[in-house]
């Protein structure tokens, strides 16, 4: 690659956009799907279904999940029910309706080739569609803690939580941990997006990324329930679904924390490199 | 100075097939050059490997110099164009898409969005999404969305197929005020009517193989030597003819190869025959008759196809 200006050839481009121009507009394009708001609408829909139901039966409760026998003492046992509620299932699937999209997506409309033509690299591309597709992943957890926890505190008031060690916590200590937890949720669910971005990349396929995202997480969710398998637990992703719990304990039990950040990363960052590499080297073609 | 597409042994290869055969390629600045082929020939893979869209087996294209592979979107600095169909984003309009695609080429190509969909006159309907657009708005808004790069060089794979004659007229008077304003055009195209009418430079492509590259004219030239000929009876006439040159059958006469000595020669033994002649006209072959014995010929070798056109 040579500075030196070629004789005749056009004018270098001197103010060339990056990662942060293609970012911009992967959020822009979310905004204008149908798929974006599918996902959004049922994060804040499941909350407030939840507490709908609450409300119409009013004696029972989710008992068997964490925080579940104190949804009516106080609203921020709300988000915290909700989170242990979706964190297998709904919060995965949310998240991969868009990861597992957002390549795939430019495949089916065959527009990869008419960003891949303008002024930005293809690694430009790739890092701001991931950082537009962990971006949402955030957007969908915190809506749905966030609503969650608006409309519990409504109705049951923000007052003092029993964490998951039985001691009682403040409101603003409730709300710290909360919030805390809810990024350290973000981790596996990072994981799972990073995931979809691997099979949006390779399969080309929204549906099929979509589905196969799935099915990793039912997958290792199965791996963790053999118990012969006993041993891998720590390193499934699974088992991090709920590592968020720990943040709920007095004190604060980091060890799930930290084994979840790793064991995420070891999930994650491979999934990019290899999306990424797959992405640079590929064939545009079709469209 | 280094000429806006020099290609050189381009080889694309997918599995037994191979789509782009050692395809030599060389348009200098101005020119309007036909990239001419039947559809299947290997023309808009060719197109994906200068733009870097796809990697080349073999052999490489420089755009100004530039190599794509080794460069990547660098090498399309004052490059724009599309390959196949233009493609944009359904769901949002046409202005917001050029917006995308402006912000994506930076140094002030948003500033050019107004001044583009006027271009292609596109700019009340710029509000609306792509979705609803017509096959020929979508074509216009890939010619605006090329225009943002202030392109030098434009790569048009195609551009008028699936156009109504007036989409079509429209376009080709765009890619003609275009080509005026010193813009090097890339046409593939698989019209010939389209190539004769904008192109002064042509390569003919089958089978992912160059048959020809050069000047139009000559290639036409080069056909020149056939006459066609209308008598009071063809079955004799065609039995005389053939003592001057080959002679072929065509509905209501004959065509006879010769130069203007033998068809002389010819017109005077057809006298003396007693076989009236009614017509005896020089044919030159169109540029679709070339095409066609190039593209649809016998040999399997593409140079010797080049001979026996030429003949």
């Amino acid at each position: 690659m040579s500075a030196v200006a070629v004789p005749g050839a056009p004018a270098r481009a001197t103010r060339r956009p990056g990662v942060r121009a293609v970012y911009r507009w992967e959020l822009r394009k979310l905004l204008a799907q149908k798929r974006t708001f599918i996902g959004l609408g049922s994060a804040v829909a499941v909350p407030l279904i939840f507490v709908i139901a609450l409300l119409a039966d009013s004696s029972g409760g989710p008992d068997e999940l964490p925080f579940g026998s104190f949804v009516r003492e106080t609203g921020f046992a709300v988000p915290l029910v909700c989170l242990a509620f979706g964190a297998f299932w709904l919060l995965p699937l949310i998240t991969a309706l868009v990861a597992g999209d957002i390549v795939a997506n430019e495949d089916h409309n065959g527009t990869l080739k008419t960003i891949l033509t303008r002024s930005v690299e293809r690694w430009h591309v790739f890092a701001g569609k991931a950082l537009a597709a962990l971006t949402y992943t955030a957007g969908v957890l915190f809506a749905y803690v966030g609503i969650a926890l608006v409309a519990g505190g409504l109705i049951w008031g923000f007052d003092p939580l029993t964490t998951l060690s039985g001691t009682q916590i403040d409101a603003g200590r409730a709300l710290l941990l909360t919030g805390a937890g809810t990024l350290a949720y973000l981790l596996p669910m990072s994981a799972i997006a990073a995931i979809g971005i691997l099979l949006s990349t390779l399969t080309r396929n929204s549906a099929a990324a979509v589905v196969g995202t799935l099915m990793v997480s039912i997958f290792v969710q199965i791996i963790g329930s053999i118990s012969a398998l006993d041993a891998l637990d720590p390193y499934l992703l699974s088992t991090q679904f709920n590592a968020w719990q720990g943040i709920l304990r007095e004190p604060t039990d980091w060890a799930p924390i930290v084994r979840s950040a790793w064991v995420c990363a070891l999930y994650a960052l491979p999934a990019l490199g290899w999306a990424l590499t797959a992405f640079l080297r590929r064939d545009v073609t079709g469209g | 100075m280094a000429a806006p597409i020099e290609a050189r042994g381009l080889v694309k290869r997918y599995g037994d097939i191979t789509a782009v055969d050692h395809v030599d390629l060389t348009v200098s600045a101005g020119d309007v050059y036909g990239y001419l082929g039947p559809n299947g020939a290997g023309k808009t893979t060719s197109l994906r490997m200068l733009l870097g869209l796809i990697r080349p087996d073999e052999g490489a294209a420089r755009l100004f110099g530039r190599d794509p592979l080794q460069e990547g979107v660098r090498a399309l600095d004052g490059v724009a164009g599309f390959v196949e169909a233009p493609r944009f984003y359904p769901y949002l309009s046409g202005r917001r898409n050029l917006e995308l695609v402006a912000a994506l080429d930076g140094d002030g190509a948003a500033a050019r969005i107004g001044e583009a969909l006027d271009v292609v006159d596109l700019a009340d309907r710029a509000k609306d999404r792509v979705g609803g657009y017509s096959h020929g708005m979508r074509q216009r808004l890939g010619i605006a969305g090329a225009l943002l790069r202030a392109p030098r060089l434009l790569l048009l794979d195609e551009p008028t197929t699936g156009l109504d004659p007036a989409g079509m007229r429209d376009m080709r008077a765009l890619i003609r005020r275009l080509a005026g304003q010193g813009i090097t055009v890339l046409l593939s195209s698989h019209l010939m009517g389209e190539v004769e009418e904008l192109c002064d430079r042509v390569a003919i492509i089958g089978s992912g193989r160059v048959l020809y590259e050069g000047a139009l004219d000559q290639l036409i030239a080069s056909a020149a030597g056939r006459y066609e000929l209308r008598t009071t009876d063809d079955v004799y006439a065609a039995e005389i003819a053939a003592r001057y040159g080959d002679v072929a059958e065509i509905p209501g006469g004959l065509t006879v190869d010769g130069d203007e000595r033998s068809v002389a020669e010819l017109s005077v033994a057809l006298g003396l025959a007693g076989v009236g002649i009614t017509a005896l006209v020089p044919r030159t072959a169109t540029l679709e008759e070339l095409f066609l014995r190039m593209t649809e010929g016998p040999s399997p070798n593409g140079h010797h196809k080049l001979e026996e056109v030429a003949r």
